[in-house]
């Protein structure tokens, strides 16, 4: 009989105290809609490093509950395009260091990412990337299979599989962090200074005035503003909608599963877009993967099963041991997706209403980044350098970003 | 060891037979039809591994899946990492071990066969237990499609064989279903089959487990199968969970639920303890406690509410009672499966005397939630039932019905319902609601997999937690292997007694699927390996194999990529090729291409839409190439266009474009141009096509179709001709990818072996050359043609490809055309497709290297450092004697002559600009 507990048992405490429970102010110089990450994020910045702390984060349900209590954690920056490297990569630097800023533990464990690559296509694609994210200063490397199974043994490198891996791209510094963590830490730290968090409160309209939005309408009655900032993910559309601001965002079904608890296996991430799924071992021992939206458009938290079926035929495929891994729990979220694959963030035709939205698949490890640059934004009026490519107009002036066709690398 | 636990007269096993197996190295026995839990709680064995974070011993809490802590780790016959003792069916020679919270994944491959099957049923009952048996029997006598599951090995549900239905034992009553079902055709009756997820329109899928339980299973039977099932109707007959009640050390082995040990008894013929303990506040458990007596146990029960109930009998209750906590066994008594096992119970009674009790087993139910999982999954609402302590079915949903202890029915009559009659049973009195006693908040666990304690749901909300999600996630409570089937309302009750709030305020949890734990194996099926994609390949695919041929994968297909001669490496064997097509001739598989078939009178205007360029003018009897580009204006695909009749189109799509842009078409006629007459069907697998290609290609053709006058005049470039040879059609188009003069040969794909041989013979005394697509590309490389795909990423326009020509400046609109008119698609900075060529003659850029300016000192700047664009195709060229590259660059065009730098490695390669066309950029070659 085996007693010793196993590796990943004993994760840290949670905090004794996370956040009030406050009633809503009549008024506040800063709405922030949405409590997920990027809402939380946004006001612990907003608090810290422009001591703006007469803010509000109006939340629907609770406290980030959204697409932040779903993703699957996968934190990378090696995007292709300059404008992406850029934000992500700001981002990647402050995940390095948010533990100690928040003074919470996020479970944030760089273990590396490898985005495989089976056919020449895909060779040629992971190269460009590779070469693009040593000039923007990203670190990455190009790896052979018998380096690709070098980092993770278990990957399936033989020619004995469909479409066998050519290769990797390989960012050691990506990692994966505990999602609750960082949304909780990033809470308490805006809670305790002083940003009321107040849940069950869902955002129903705009009081406006010419250009102006001067106060939210919500369930837990209106409320004063002197600026908007919006963050609701996969329900922004609808918030733009009540203001009538046209976005080309379109809100998929994202799933997720996890197995039981498992041994340690896989000491990395992986990624594969031909054989479409991507894997981590959560620090528990779960295995934690996901692979893409579901097609339809919609607002309902769950997907088709055929999904999930394609995505574990997919993941036996590149790691023979899994077979025998079960699938414990499936969960969707819905995540706003935009034509050119990057976010939307910056001015909106309201004076005083910013957007933050289009993150899709990839946002989470935005959130400290995003954060950051959309406090900044909100405590100046005008977009912080690394989200103005993202502004709305790209899609008039056709300055688009597209991380689709080219990288072809979601989450 | 002989098997101490087991009573004479009980239980459905078969004792005429002994199985052995072992667990955590030692041997045991027991009978077909036992699980391992019921094999090693027949042995006295309780305690299996331990918990995950504290290490205390964990052992089987229940008899089935409800079970939250009995998990091992099987190592023979088939491994497998985690599952519940409970559910595992003992086979001879099985080697299993306890867990210490996480399982173990085995190395030696799963070889084993998994596959699907369809159902599509008026009706679906999931449970064959009394209300499911009576749903299903119904539908069928109705005449309907039944498809009926049940997780267990043998229908009945919660029956035990003692209780009496329609005057007869209620297992007669079930074979008799069961036999009725049999009989009828129209109904499918599966055990061993858990439904584990039920998705909208009545679609449910269920897992079935087809071999483990056989010690012998026939050759070729899939070890498991996924049944998917579609019904009009799905009836979720499946039950309740019973519910624990949470005290001090409620963790240790030897804690079962009440029910459980009824079904061991009943089932197995297993008497779990001796000495027994019942701990109750709802009146199943007695008639656990009558049945246990009868078996020879001593059973006192300890009774939460202030009067026993009607069934009580003559049992030994102690009413208004709590059990406090448990001591274990000492550790100098320790025998093997014991470990930590409880030895005694706490007790306060009704009056607040505190006494201990000696037991080798404590029974607990705390009441009953409704198994309501299938239905929480296609968003039925469960509404908190204060009576009942549980969460149940609040409204219906369309197609879903809900009955028997699933929606909250606890006695058997109500099971039953009105057609069928139950023998009598003692009348219910209502339970009462308790989540826990007071006590030692830090051993009082909640979710006994997880190590978490009431200690910790305190936590939770002493740090602001208000919402049943957030002290779950903070807690780790229902996230373990059983998903808090049984503690899920349990961690909610508590917590909203801390909040002083009613539980519904808290939020309701709602159940994803899956159920119970499926294995990724079972999901992936028969997908796997060469299954995993399709794999296409063209009609003559046998003759490239046996020439020799290396194989890409494009799309699903596998293309021929050069055909090496003994000791040519692919660069040797590509410069061949190349060398003897532009020479003389060659002959490459250009099956794999796309084929749309468009059809009907408005097939002109529907194309004149989709591509950049005119389509309508298009002549019979010629050929265009054409563009298409998405409503972003970036080029989508790009191929030729055949004109078959006024209303007749061939469409040529790229290989791996060609799923895809029959999707992209089919969507604008189907959703924004519904008025169109026009049809679209694929024929890429129809049509073999062979392109014969090189200055004797006419020589080839004209040997091969003596019907055809191949003659430039007569048969001038983009123009297609048909011709018939040996009675057989043929379509011969002059189409050139390389520059070269050049025939494809269309032929209908029975035929492509036949013709194949017979365009390489007539090209025999010309030395023709079989080419691959390696070949093809240098070969389209030299001439500037772009592969979309490759040389495209999606962010370029026909403009950047250098194909204004192709983008119709006549046409009122096409899909693209506004996109064209953002400011950005004029900026002169766009990157456009150039030549590259290294200025050392010799080095060939690896495709995807990065452009940067010059650096005149030879090195790279820090980061950032600013690019240019990239190399999108890269090659030796026979014809040029040298590597050169296509390369997408900023301002392209207008940098022709520049010398730029590729960071190659750590070095910097200088390369020159050129025009994208570096071989014949007059286009002399292609009429021969
Ligand atoms: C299954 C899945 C896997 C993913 N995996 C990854 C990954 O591995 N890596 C990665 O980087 N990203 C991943 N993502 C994407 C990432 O989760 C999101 O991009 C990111 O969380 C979005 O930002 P957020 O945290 O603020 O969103 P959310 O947490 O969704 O926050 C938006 C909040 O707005 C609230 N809201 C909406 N409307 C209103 C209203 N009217 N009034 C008030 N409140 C409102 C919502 O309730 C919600 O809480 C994944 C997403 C999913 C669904």
């Amino acid at each position: 009989m085996t007693s010793a507990t196993p590796p990943g048992a004993h994760l840290p405490e949670h905090g004794d105290f996370l956040w009030r429970n406050p009633e809503p102010k009549k008024s506040y110089d800063v709405v922030i809609v949405g409590g997920g990450g990027h809402g939380l994020a946004t006001a612990h910045y907003l608090a810290k490093n422009h001591g703006i702390t007469n803010v509000a984060v109006l939340e629907k349900g609770w406290l980030a509950g959204g697409n932040m209590a779903r993703n699957t954690t996968l934190i990378r920056s090696n995007y292709l395009w300059d404008e992406s490297a850029a934000i992500y990569e700001h981002s990647l630097k402050l995940w390095e260091g948010l533990e100690d800023d928040l003074g919470y533990p996020i479970l944030f464990s760089q273990r590396g990412v490898l985005n495989l690559a089976h056919t020449e296509q895909d060779v040629r694609d992971s190269v460009r990337r590779v070469e693009a994210n040593k000039l923007n200063g990203v670190d990455a490397e190009w790896l052979t299979p018998d380096e690709v199974a070098k980092i993770c043994p278990i990957v399936n490198v033989s020619g004995d599989i469909r479409y066998p891996v050519q290769g990797a791209t390989y960012q050691p510094r990506a990692g994966i962090a505990k999602h609750d963590w960082v949304a909780w830490g990033f809470a308490r730290k805006a809670d305790e200074a002083g940003i009321d968090l107040i849940q069950d409160c869902e955002v129903t309209g705009f009081v406006t005035d010419g250009d102006t939005v001067t106060g939210v309408c919500t369930t837990r009655g209106d409320i004063a503003c002197g600026t908007v900032a919006l963050c609701a993910a996969g329900h922004t559309s609808v918030l733009l909608d009540m203001l009538g601001v046209p976005a080309p965002l379109s809100s998929h079904p994202l799933q997720a599963l996890v197995s039981e608890l498992l041994e340690p296996v896989h000491p990395t991430i992986v990624m594969s877009n031909q054989v479409h799924v991507y894997v981590s071992q959560a620090h528990k021992g779960e295995l934690v993967m996901g692979a893409g939206v579901d097609s339809y458009n919609g607002y309902g938290q769950r997907g088709a099963f055929h999904i999930i079926e394609r995505q574990m035929a997919a993941a036996v495929e590149l790691f023979p041991v899994f077979a025998r891994a079960h699938l414990l729990r499936t969960w969707a979220g819905i995540v706003d997706t935009t034509p050119d694959a990057s976010p939307i963030v910056g001015h909106t035709p309201y004076r005083n209403v910013y957007v933050n939205s289009g993150w899709g698949t990839g946002g989470f490890k935005a959130t400290p980044g995003i954060g950051w640059c959309l406090a900044d934004t909100v405590a100046h009026g005008r977009p912080h350098e690394y989200v103005a490519p993202f502004a709305l107009d790209r899609f008039v002036t056709g300055a688009l970003v597209d991380e689709h066709g080219a990288a072809a690398v979601a989450h | 060891m002989s098997s101490d636990f087991r009573v004479e007269g009980y239980g459905r096993v078969d004792r005429d037979q002994t199985l052995t197996f072992t667990f955590d190295g030692r041997t045991y026995t027991g009978h077909p039809g036992d699980t391992i839990a019921s094999a090693l709680l027949a042995n006295g064995v309780h305690t299996l591994g331990s918990s995950v974070k504290l290490g205390r011993p964990r052992g089987i809490g229940a008899s089935w899946t409800e079970d939250a802590t009995g998990l091992i780790q099987v190592e023979e016959p088939f491994p497998e990492p985690m599952l519940l003792a409970t559910a595992v069916e003992l086979v001879d020679g099985m080697v299993v071990r306890g867990l210490n919270g996480q399982g173990r994944l085995a190395q030696i491959p799963d070889t084993a066969r998994y596959d699907r099957k369809y159902h599509h049923v008026d009706t679906l009952v999931i449970g064959a237990g009394p209300a499911g048996l009576v749903a299903a029997r119904a539908a069928a006598r109705r005449g309907e499609r039944v498809a009926l599951l049940d997780d267990r090995a043998e229908a009945g549900g919660s029956l035990t064989g003692t209780e009496t239905i329609d005057g007869r034992p209620s297992r007669d009553f079930v074979a008799e279903v069961t036999t009725e079902l049999a009989g009828n055709a129209q109904v499918v009756h599966l055990p061993r089959t858990t439904a584990f997820g039920h998705y909208d329109d009545g679609f449910v899928l269920a897992l079935e487990r087809r071999t483990d339980h056989l010690s012998d299973p026939p050759a070729g039977r899939s070890r498991q199968r996924v049944h998917r099932v579609r019904a009009k109707k799905v009836v979720v007959a499946t039950g309740a969970h019973e519910r624990p009640i949470v005290f001090a050390d409620n963790d240790r082995p030897g804690i079962l639920l009440a029910a459980s040990a009824r079904d061991l008894l009943h089932r197995y013929g297993v008497l779990a303890g001796r000495e027994i303990v019942v701990f109750t506040s709802d009146d199943a458990a007695y008639a656990a406690a009558l049945d246990l007596v009868a078996a020879g146990a001593k059973v006192t029960v300890l009774e939460v509410r202030a009067q026993a109930p009607a069934g009580a009998g003559d049992l030994h209750v102690i009413t208004g009672a709590r059990v406090l906590s448990t001591r274990a066994v000492l550790p100098a008594d320790e025998t093997v499966g014991n470990h930590g096992r409880i030895a005694s119970v706490a007790v306060m009674d009704g009056g607040g005397h505190e006494f201990g009790l000696t037991c080798d087993l404590l029974l607990v139910s705390g009441g009953w939630n409704p198994t309501a999982h299938l239905f929480s999954h296609v968003r039925g609402p469960l509404a908190y039932d204060e009576a009942l302590g549980a969460f149940r079915p609040a409204r219906s949903v369309p197609g879903v019905e809900v009955v028997g202890a699933a929606d909250g029915v606890l006695d058997l009559a109500g099971c039953l319902g009105p057609e069928v009659t139950a023998g009598d049973e003692p009348e219910r009195t209502p339970g009462e609601v308790i989540w826990r006693v007071p006590g030692a908040t830090d051993r009082q666990f909640v979710d006994v997999q997880r190590d978490a304690t009431v200690a910790d749901i305190a936590r939770a909300v002493g740090a602001g937690l208000r919402s049943v999600e957030h002290v779950k996630r903070y807690t780790t409570i229902g996230t373990a292997h059983d998903q808090g089937k049984t503690t899920g309302v349990i961690a909610a009750g508590i917590a909203a007694e801390l909040l002083g709030t009613g539980v519904q305020d808290l939020g309701t949890t709602t159940f994803r699927p899956p159920y119970t734990p499926v294995a990724f194996a079972a999901l992936a099926g028969r997908e796997r390996g060469e299954l995993f994609d399709p794999v296409r390949t063209t009609a003559v695919h046998d003759w490239h194999v046996a020439h020799g041929a290396v194989f890409e994968d494009v799309g699903q297909w596998k293309r021929a990529r050069h055909y090496p001669q003994p000791g040519e490496d692919m660069e040797a064997a590509v410069l061949r090729e190349c060398t003897a097509v532009r020479g003389g001739v060659g002959i490459l598989d250009g099956s794999t291409l796309g084929k749309i078939d468009v059809q009907g009178p408005d097939s002109a205007v529907l194309l004149d839409r989709l591509y950049t360029n005119m389509m309508s003018s298009l002549k019979v009897g010629s050929v265009r190439y054409g563009v298409m580009c998405g409503v972003d204006g970036m080029v989508i695909d790009d191929g030729t266009v055949l004109r078959l009749a006024d209303d007749r189109f061939m469409v040529i799509t790229t290989t791996g474009g060609a799923a895809k842009i029959l999707d992209w078409m089919e969507e604008w006629v189907q959703t924004e141009w519904p008025g169109l007459r026009v049809h679209l069907a694929s024929v890429t697998e129809q049509w073999a096509v062979f392109p014969v290609v090189g200055p004797r290609s006419r020589e080839v053709i004209g040997a091969v179709f003596p019907g055809l006058d191949v003659a430039n005049a007569a048969f001038p470039f983009m123009t297609w001709r048909d011709t018939v040879l040996d009675g057989v059609p043929v379509r011969v188009a002059r189409i050139s990818f390389s520059g070269e003069l050049a025939y494809e040969v269309n032929v209908n794909a029975w035929y492509a072996p036949a013709m194949w041989e017979r365009l390489l013979e007539a090209g025999a005394p010309h030395g023709i050359t079989p080419y691959g697509t390696e070949t093809m590309h240098v070969l389209r490389a030299e001439k500037g043609y772009p592969i979309i795909g490759q040389d495209t990423d999606g962010t370029v326009t026909p403009h950047d490809l250098g194909m204004a020509w192709a983008v119709s400046k006549k046409k009122p609109d096409f899909v693209g055309k506004r996109s064209f008119a953002r400011p950005l698609n004029a900026d002169p900075l766009r990157k456009q497709l150039v030549g590259l060529l290294p200025t050392d003659s010799t080095t060939k850029l690896p495709e995807g290297s990065q452009i940067v300016e010059l650096c005149d000192d030879g090195v790279l700047p820090a980061p950032p450092v600013p690019m240019l664009g990239h190399v999108t195709s890269s090659y030796r060229s026979a014809a040029l004697g040298r590597p050169f590259a296509l390369a997408l660059l900023k301002g392209g065009r207008e940098r022709v002559g520049d010398i730029v730098h590729v960071p190659v490695g750590g070095q910097l390669v200088a390369a020159q600009i050129t025009s994208s066309v570096l071989v014949d950029p007059e286009g002399a070659r292609r009429d021969g």
